[in-house]
């Protein structure tokens, strides 16, 4: 890939010249899809990102806000997406993923709490998926447990669509204050440029071109140059030496080297603060000999930090890198004129930094509105369809991959991986973080509109369950190749929908990542939204998903609204997805904001014995789920013999069961939000019975036999 | 007492263990390994990590610090020395407790909560529990498996020295309640004195009440 002809003539008419060779790469890189959003930016304005916490929104590293009624307390959130790299080198492309959002998040001051991460994968039973998922899973693993960076929640999806493309979104959580905020703005001409962490070499170079164009059929051996190798200590020391800098107060700008390298770093920093900066090539630390000017600019290598430091810091920042025994050089300095680079006294770059950053020209595709498909449903045994949908890789237990994380370094988590949301305590704020991260590609790929309302409601249910009020939401809006049309229609239609619910919800989506480009010779993926949203709650505790074994406690299913009008929309469903059928997908509650509001109130109240979201495999997933060895269900379905299909398996989020000792009092907090159906109580037993209104029996089971399905993926791959 | 929670590059479980410690009441502070120990140490954590990025052989690298000498010298003065998991592995390593911790017989990390068994009563670590005691304490490791030559073994259980075994929630041990497949199901062993010990599976972070279980209190309280 080269620069194209029309960018190259924007540039000549902004230069005056000819761009150098380092010139171009330079606006190559900045200005390929991956880093200026050509095709995406026209519809990123959908989003609301304003609100009373947002302490900075879009734009920076990663985004900020402030937990309610807390003055000090800033939370920060971002979010990436590392998927081509992850394709051609599942382990380093999905390690390097997690060392580049982590950095992200200690450019603001913050230090790292949280990972969530959203993986989506081919279908399961083809080997090349499962290779790319152990890998992927094993570089997360590597890395993330290497830096104490404790991974808490995320999702893992397999549709065939992503057999040629899987996708690795990953994103993290820290904690700062008012005190320690630090942002990409550079703020004064004279401030020094000093580069911290590992030494440059000639590794991922163009990543960022690279994530701009559809994979090829040889990528796996053709870009591997474009893949970055992690070194997770070093990147343990950088946090460390990072936090050291903050607390020191040494640091007044900074950003992480990530998508074309320095030259990327460095000259969106000085953009942002509308300067220019004076950089020294050669005075850059290098691992490799003879690296040319070009090299040193855009190589990817990983755990690097620029930071701008006021002349009379420089010297005890090279002390603490040095103590931390992290490379360390003085690059350059913040100056009011152009971006300019030299190497050995020759000027290879010497540019606006402003036009660098954001003088891409946007792009104006085509789009073809997704149309929904036409009802055709199957005919399957209930019994059948039970232990397929149950057994089914998407709704299986995940303990295999979350197993490898290790999700209780730094002593914060109150709930781990394996419920609807991770809690994370903030102790500073006495405050717990609910965080649930995810998206639905059944859903998109038949609704992508519906489907990425859905996904923002269902990602909001999650922390609701667990008594949290979302706060904030970044989003990683993963799509194919943009040119063409029904791609690019599918995409509006994901931006849009996320968008509409998020503003529904008053969840401002405050940051976000756009990887397209997600194609290859098997086709597009599925339009995919991951949503990664952040709710808070007064302190630690959360209701547990699992039953107690209370004869006396009600189990109410809230929000069904197929229960209510009797008409089940299974568009979406795992359950279509496994026998093949088609339908519409189903309609959302009509009241979204006061239905998670209403949750998460009951969720807290001192009643309530357990509570568990609705949505993937839809009913007859999360009762299974909630069934252990002591706590069994006996379950009356309000619905015929015939309809119990739709009732079990259809999977319109914002639906939560909640076991309560006060069915009365549930009834009444939702009455006028949301309805609400009792579906019986309790044993002690270990048993899932269930039965039609008219007493048919429809399904006896027992935790036991729900436990071995459920393990479908642990039983292969072990 | 002060306890020094010694930090190498690539720790990670330093900061946890003080506010572990600090919960119970104990003075802690993190020290950098290249500081060497303060005059006032009258207790040491080696914390869990990847100190050294667990390059080379986890602990193996940190093992041979100079601050570790240090640690020794103490030890050998009867201060209290607790290494857990990479500090556990890093014990190992430099010879303040016998055997070694290689690669879980799963071949992958795992994190997730295990019972262990307290095998005795009568040293620092586990004074605060029952004999047969069973306590829910989590692992975070993929190089647990405690390994060590068989002859060495005998004389290790002569001595009486297997401070903690894997086991189920009933106190049973064997291969189903064996979470890496260490040699006679060992979690935690002493060193030549009762006040040395170090263990895979993490006290610290079963001691805060407002995050999951407790029962890792016990062995931290040996610094009380």
């Amino acid at each position: 890939m080269s620069l194209a002809d029309s960018d190259r003539e924007l540039v000549v008419e902004e230069l005056g010249r000819e761009p150098t060779p380092a010139e171009a790469a330079l606006f190559e890189n900045l200005w390929s899809e991956h880093c200026a959003y050509r095709s995406s930016r026209p519809l990123l304005s959908a989003f609301e990102s304003e609100g009373e916490e947002v302490v900075i929104g879009p734009g920076d590293d990663a985004a900020v806000v402030s937990l309610p009624g807390d003055d000090g307390t800033y939370v920060t959130i971002g979010i990436e997406s590392h998927n081509h790299p992850s394709y051609v080198d599942p382990f380093d492309g999905a390690a390097t993923g997690v060392g580049g959002i982590v950095r992200d998040t200690l450019s603001m001051g913050a230090y790292p709490i949280a990972l969530a991460d959203s993986l989506y994968f081919g279908e399961f039973d083809r080997e090349h998926s499962k290779y790319l998922f152990e890998g992927v899973v094993e570089g997360i693993s590597h890395y993330g447990n290497c830096i104490g960076v404790p991974t808490v929640a995320g999702s893992v999806d397999f549709h065939p669509d992503y057999e040629g493309n899987p996708l690795v979104n990953v994103a993290c959580v820290g904690l700062t204050s008012e005190e320690r905020l630090v942002t990409a703005e550079a703020q004064e001409p004279g401030n020094k440029l000093v580069l911290v962490g590992n030494a440059t070499g000639r590794d991922g170079l163009g990543g960022a071109s690279f994530a701009s164009e559809d994979l090829s059929e040889d990528a796996e051996t053709e870009d591997r140059p474009a893949v970055q190798v992690g070194d997770p200590y070093a990147e343990k020391l950088l946090i460390e030496a990072n936090e050291r800098l903050i607390e020191e107060d040494l640091i007044e700008s900074a950003r992480d080297l990530g998508a074309a390298g320095l030259g990327g770093a460095s000259s969106e920093l000085v953009a942002k603060g509308g300067l220019g900066a004076e950089i020294e090539l050669e005075r850059v630390h290098q691992r490799e000999p003879n690296m040319n000017a070009l090299e040193i600019l855009l190589a990817e290598s990983q755990e690097r930090m620029c930071y701008e430091v006021a002349p009379e810091n420089v010297e005890r920042v090279r002390e603490i890198a040095e103590r931390f025994d992290l490379g360390c050089s003085v690059i350059g300095e913040v100056t009011e004129g152009n971006y300019v680079a030299t190497f050995d006294g020759e000027t290879v770059v010497d540019v606006d930094a402003e036009f660098l950053g954001e003088g891409a020209p946007m792009n104006d595709l085509e789009s073809v509105d997704v149309e929904q498909p036409e009802t055709d449903l199957p005919e399957v045994d209930l019994e059948e369809a039970f232990e397929t949908v149950v057994a089914s890789p998407n709704t299986a237990s995940k303990r295999w991959v979350y197993r490898q994380y290790d999700h209780e370094v730094g002593v914060r988590t109150s709930v781990g991986p394996g419920d609807d949301a991770a809690l994370i305590a903030v102790r500073e704020a006495e405050q717990g973080l609910a965080i649930s991260s995810g998206a639905a590609p059944n859903w998109t790929d038949t609704a992508p509109y519906e489907g990425a309302r859905a996904v923002a409601l269902e990602n909001a249910t999650n922390v609701a369950a667990k008594g949290a009020t979302p706060l904030a939401a970044v989003d990683c809006l993963n799509g194919g190749n943009p040119e063409k049309p029904e791609v690019y229609g599918g995409f509006e239609g994901i931006v849009d929908g996320l968008a509409d619910m998020c503003a529904t919800l008053e969840t401002p989506v405050v940051g976000g990542n756009v990887s397209l480009y997600n194609d290859s010779a098997a086709g597009p993926i599925p339009p995919t939204p991951t949503l990664a949203l952040v709710g808070a709650k007064a302190g630690y505790d959360a209701p547990p998903l699992s039953l107690a074994p209370e004869a006396d406690a009600e189990l109410l299913l809230v929000g069904d609204r197929g229960l209510e009008s009797g008409a089940f929309d299974l568009g979406g469903s795992e359950y279509l997805a496994r026998f093949d059928g088609t339908d519409a997908f189903p309609e959302l509650p009509a009241e979204p904001a006061a239905l998670v509001e209403t949750i998460a109130e009951v969720a807290d109240d001192d009643a309530t014995r357990a509570t568990h979201d609705v949505s993937h495999g839809g009913l007859a997933v999360s009762l299974a789920e909630m069934v252990t060895e002591e706590a069994g269900l006996e379950a009356t379905l309000p619905v015929s013999e015939g309809e119990v299909a739709g009732a079990l398996f259809h999977e319109q989020p914002g639906r939560v069961l909640i076991q309560t000792a006060e069915p009365a009092a549930v009834r009444e907090a939702f009455d006028g939000v949301a309805p609400v159906v009792s579906l019986g109580s309790a044993t002690d037993d270990g048993a899932l019975a269930l039965e039609a209104e008219d007493g048919t029996e429809l399904l006896e089971t027992d935790a036991g036999t729900i436990d071995e399905l459920r393990s479908t993926i642990e039983d292969e791959l072990a | 007492m002060t306890v020094s929670i010694v930090r190498f590059g690539g720790s990670n479980c330093d900061r946890d263990a003080k506010r572990a410690l600090e919960h119970l009441g104990i003075d802690a502070e993190i020290v950098w390994h290249e500081d060497g120990l303060p005059a006032d140490t009258e207790g040491i954590v080696l914390p869990g990590g990847f100190s050294y990025g667990d390059y080379l052989r986890a602990g193996a690298m940190a093992a041979r610090a100079p601050i570790m000498e240090e640690v020794r010298e103490a030890a050998s003065d009867g201060v209290p020395v607790l290494g857990v998991c990479n500090g556990a592995q890093i014990g190992c390593e430099s010879g303040l407790t016998p055997g070694a911790f290689t690669t879980n017989e799963s071949a992958r990390f795992q994190c997730e909560h295990v019972h262990l068994r307290v095998e005795r009563t009568d040293t620092p670590w586990t004074a605060a529990y029952e004999e047969g005691e069973v306590i829910e304490v989590p692992i975070a490791h993929g190089e647990g498996r405690y390994e060590i030559a068989d002859d060495r073994l005998a004389t290790l259980e002569a001595e009486d020295r297997v401070l903690f075994r894997y086991c189920d929630e009933h106190g049973e041990v064997g291969p189903h309640a064996n979470p890496n497949g260490s040699k006679h199901d060992v979690a935690g062993v002493l060193g030549d004195r009762d006040t040395v010990a170090v263990l895979m599976p993490h006290p610290e972070r079963a001691t805060l009440p407002d995050v999951g279980p407790t029962d890792g209190q016990g062995v931290l309280r040996a610094f009380e």
